[in-house]
């Protein structure tokens, strides 16, 4: 993808050249490749235990590489103790030293490097989040989010090339959470430096980076911008883990101007053939729910054009802004399909014979060997169907 | 639209008809008690403990009769005006003070340094030297002290101020280490980590972050190591020699009589731990505050 970069100063990009961490047998991150550019929000989105924040603590140097590389700009780090790098990090569960008050932990980077006048960047960097009235406190007086936004300070007051944070929101609530993404990226907007950002929540990495990596098992699975990869899933563990989607596995019948014609449980499915990520026969079609309409079989209206399933309704759930609808197809699948509540004529009730359908554009094709249900929510596995044993990744 | 009229035989339900009446006063009485029953427990439970103590302190200010200082005679200041009337009894505070301090100071060190090896290393024989170092303070005085003596009498060593201070040191590790580890453990690895990250080598990480956090841990390890072997009797006794500590002199004037003196050194020290106790929680408060 062509991205224009704003690179503010001195700031560089981060390389990591074949990056790897074995313990035991056990390979936490494998031979990673990967160029950060510098000014970025950059987010690295997994599963607990994918080897992300494995990533995070070797570019700190907290943990040695077992092999490959780590460089910032030109130089290479990889063997730099973690204090001889120009990078700091904003801790999990933010690790602030509790012995000393906020003003000291803040000024604890600087004064370590044996700059004097500590007092006015400080007061400056306490300022820019906000918790200038409470650089006397000691780190236990503090909530959490205001605990967060020291580590936060106390990292950047170093204009580090790289910032790295390691699940920095895991432990707020909810709304807090919210706020802190905004907080977060105004922050980086701000000072314009690189930020790679460790996170579970596929909503907060969409939310706040410019470009997320989505990991599994050690591996960068796919790599874009949100939009991006959101839209145009490549694989199976992508299409589950960042939002849902509906797959149905099928067979090539045919390939013509550009578009890729799938049968499946004797239906027909047509996808764009730039969106499909294989060149094989077998393939998955896929479609994310709130690109599904669903109309009672009566009055379905003229559907030509588009791809179509028949299937009754087994669940509709009313959320406000939209009604989630499960949609049992003639071979037990259920579908999902997220409909905003646009008119009261169009909601189908439970038990009704329905066709679903989208437009062929929004679908997307996966390699047909792939797992349906790698990277899926283990709740919504449990509560979709009961018939399936499943392997969650 | 017409408001419903209430047109009843029957009064309506007023619950304020229906309140409890106040309790009388056994049930009341009964209910205080139960609900103050831990307080009670606590001053009587503190009034045995600091019974013998203020004891002690009564009598450092008795005039006594003949030898045993046991009946109340009449108030005299004169024990505490007049400490030292038995030279000995200051000399083996003196001996006493001497060994408590150079032998809190080494078992804290070594024993600090035992802790940081234990946890934050792994090595061979980390679980066997885990054992071992509770060892002291589960075998019984007698059999150290009796055991210590066959060793320094086999080695031809002179008993005295040397084999004294050997064997404290060594009972005194154990609680040092035991204190020191449990502040260690609590220590997150993290912060260290954090002061890594934030430019701090090795030595500014002990320094800064490390040493702080484990310090009251080591300070209150010191104080315990201190009156450990400040008051020693039974393992002191098989390796004194001639040399005589506080303890070895109360329990030698027992025996003919116990002077108001030793009284007064007893309340001495109650006072002054009292003193660092309260001052330390007087800190605390003021830094807290700040």
């Amino acid at each position: 993808m062509a991205r224009t970069q704003v690179v503010t100063g001195q700031v560089e990009d981060l390389h990591l050249v074949g990056l790897t961490k074995r313990f035991g047998t056990m390979t936490a991150v494998d031979a990673l490749d990967l160029t950060i550019p510098a000014g970025s929000f950059f987010a690295l989105l997994g599963p607990s235990g994918c080897g992300k924040t494995t990533t995070l603590r070797m570019v700190a140097g907290l943990e040695d590489p077992t092999e490959g590389a780590i460089l910032i700009g030109e130089q290479d780090v990889t063997q730099l103790r973690p204090y001889q790098r120009p990078v700091n990090t904003v801790f999990q569960s933010y690790a602030l030293f509790p012995h000393l008050d906020i003003f000291e932990n803040v000024a604890f980077g600087l004064r370590r490097r044996g700059i004097k006048d500590v007092k006015k960047p400080v007061e400056d960097m306490l300022e820019l989040v906000e918790l200038g009235a409470m650089a006397r406190r000691k780190p236990g007086q503090l909530s959490g989010g205001q605990q967060q936004r020291v580590a936060v300070a106390r990292a950047l007051i170093n204009q580090p090339d790289v910032l790295l944070l390691d699940e920095p929101l895991g432990a707020l609530d909810l709304k807090l959470r919210r706020q802190m993404q905004i907080e977060l990226k105004r922050i980086q907007t701000e000072v314009g430096i690189t930020f790679v950002h460790v996170t579970h929540d596929q909503e907060e990495a969409m939310t706040m980076a410019d470009t997320v990596a989505v990991m599994n098992n050690g591996r960068i699975e796919q790599m874009g911008s949100p939009v991006d990869i959101y839209e145009n899933p490549r694989t199976a563990f992508v299409a589950n883990f960042l939002g849902q989607s509906n797959l149905l596995p099928g067979q090539v019948v045919g390939r013509e101007d550009g578009v890729t014609v799938i049968s499946a449980h004797n239906a027909t499915f047509r996808i764009p053939t730039a969106r499909v990520a294989t060149d094989g026969d077998s393939v998955v079609v896929g479609v994310r729910p709130e690109k599904v309409t669903v109309r009672a079989k009566d009055r379905a209206g003229d559907l030509s054009g588009r791809n179509v399933l028949e299937g009754v309704v087994t669940d509709a759930s009313f959320t406000g802004l939209s009604t989630q609808y499960l949609v049992r197809t003639a071979w037990g699948q259920e579908l999902q399909v997220f409909s905003q509540n646009l008119s009261a004529d169009d909601i189908v009730r439970l038990g009704d014979d329905v066709v679903v359908s989208w437009d062929p554009i929004h679908s997307f094709g996966l390699d047909g060997a792939s797992d349906l249900h790698a990277g899926m929510d283990k709740e919504l596995l449990a509560l979709q169907s009961g018939d399936e044993p499943a392997q969650v990744g | 639209m017409s408001t419903p009229t209430v047109d009843r035989a029957v009064a309506p339900f007023d619950p304020r008809d229906h309140v409890a009446k106040k309790p009388g006063a056994v049930v009341r009485g009964l209910r205080w008690v139960r609900e103050h029953i831990i307080g009670i427990a606590a001053v009587l439970a503190l009034f045995y403990l600091f019974l013998p103590i203020a004891i002690v302190v009564i009598f450092s200010f008795n005039k006594p009769v003949g030898r045993q200082n046991v009946a109340w005679n009449e108030f005299s200041l004169d024990a505490w005006t007049n400490i030292c009337r038995d030279p000995t009894i200051c000399e083996s505070v003196g001996v006493s003070l001497q060994i408590a301090f150079v032998a809190t100071i080494i078992a804290t060190l070594l024993g600090t340094l035992i802790s940081f090896a234990l946890v934050r290393h792994r090595f061979r024989g980390r679980t066997a030297t885990n054992l071992l170092i509770f060892l002291p303070m589960a075998t019984p005085e007698v059999v150290l002290g009796a055991s210590l003596l066959a060793l320094f009498l086999n080695l031809g060593a002179p008993l005295g101020f040397g084999t004294i201070l050997i064997a404290h040191v060594m009972f005194c590790i154990s609680f040092v280490v035991v204190t020191v580890k449990a502040r260690l453990a609590g220590l997150d690895p993290r912060l260290e980590q954090a002061a890594m990250d934030l430019y701090a080598d090795e030595r500014s990480t002990f320094r800064y972050v490390t040493l702080p956090l484990v310090l009251p841990g080591i300070i209150s390890a010191g104080l315990l190591a201190f009156s450990l072997s400040f008051d020693d009797f039974i393992i002191t006794n098989f390796n004194n020699g001639t040399l005589v500590t506080f303890p070895l002199y109360v329990w030698g004037a027992a025996q003919r009589g116990i002077p108001p003196q030793v009284n007064v050194i007893g309340s001495l020290m109650f006072f002054g731990a009292l003193a660092i106790v309260v001052i330390a929680q007087i800190v605390g408060a003021a830094r807290r505050k700040k």
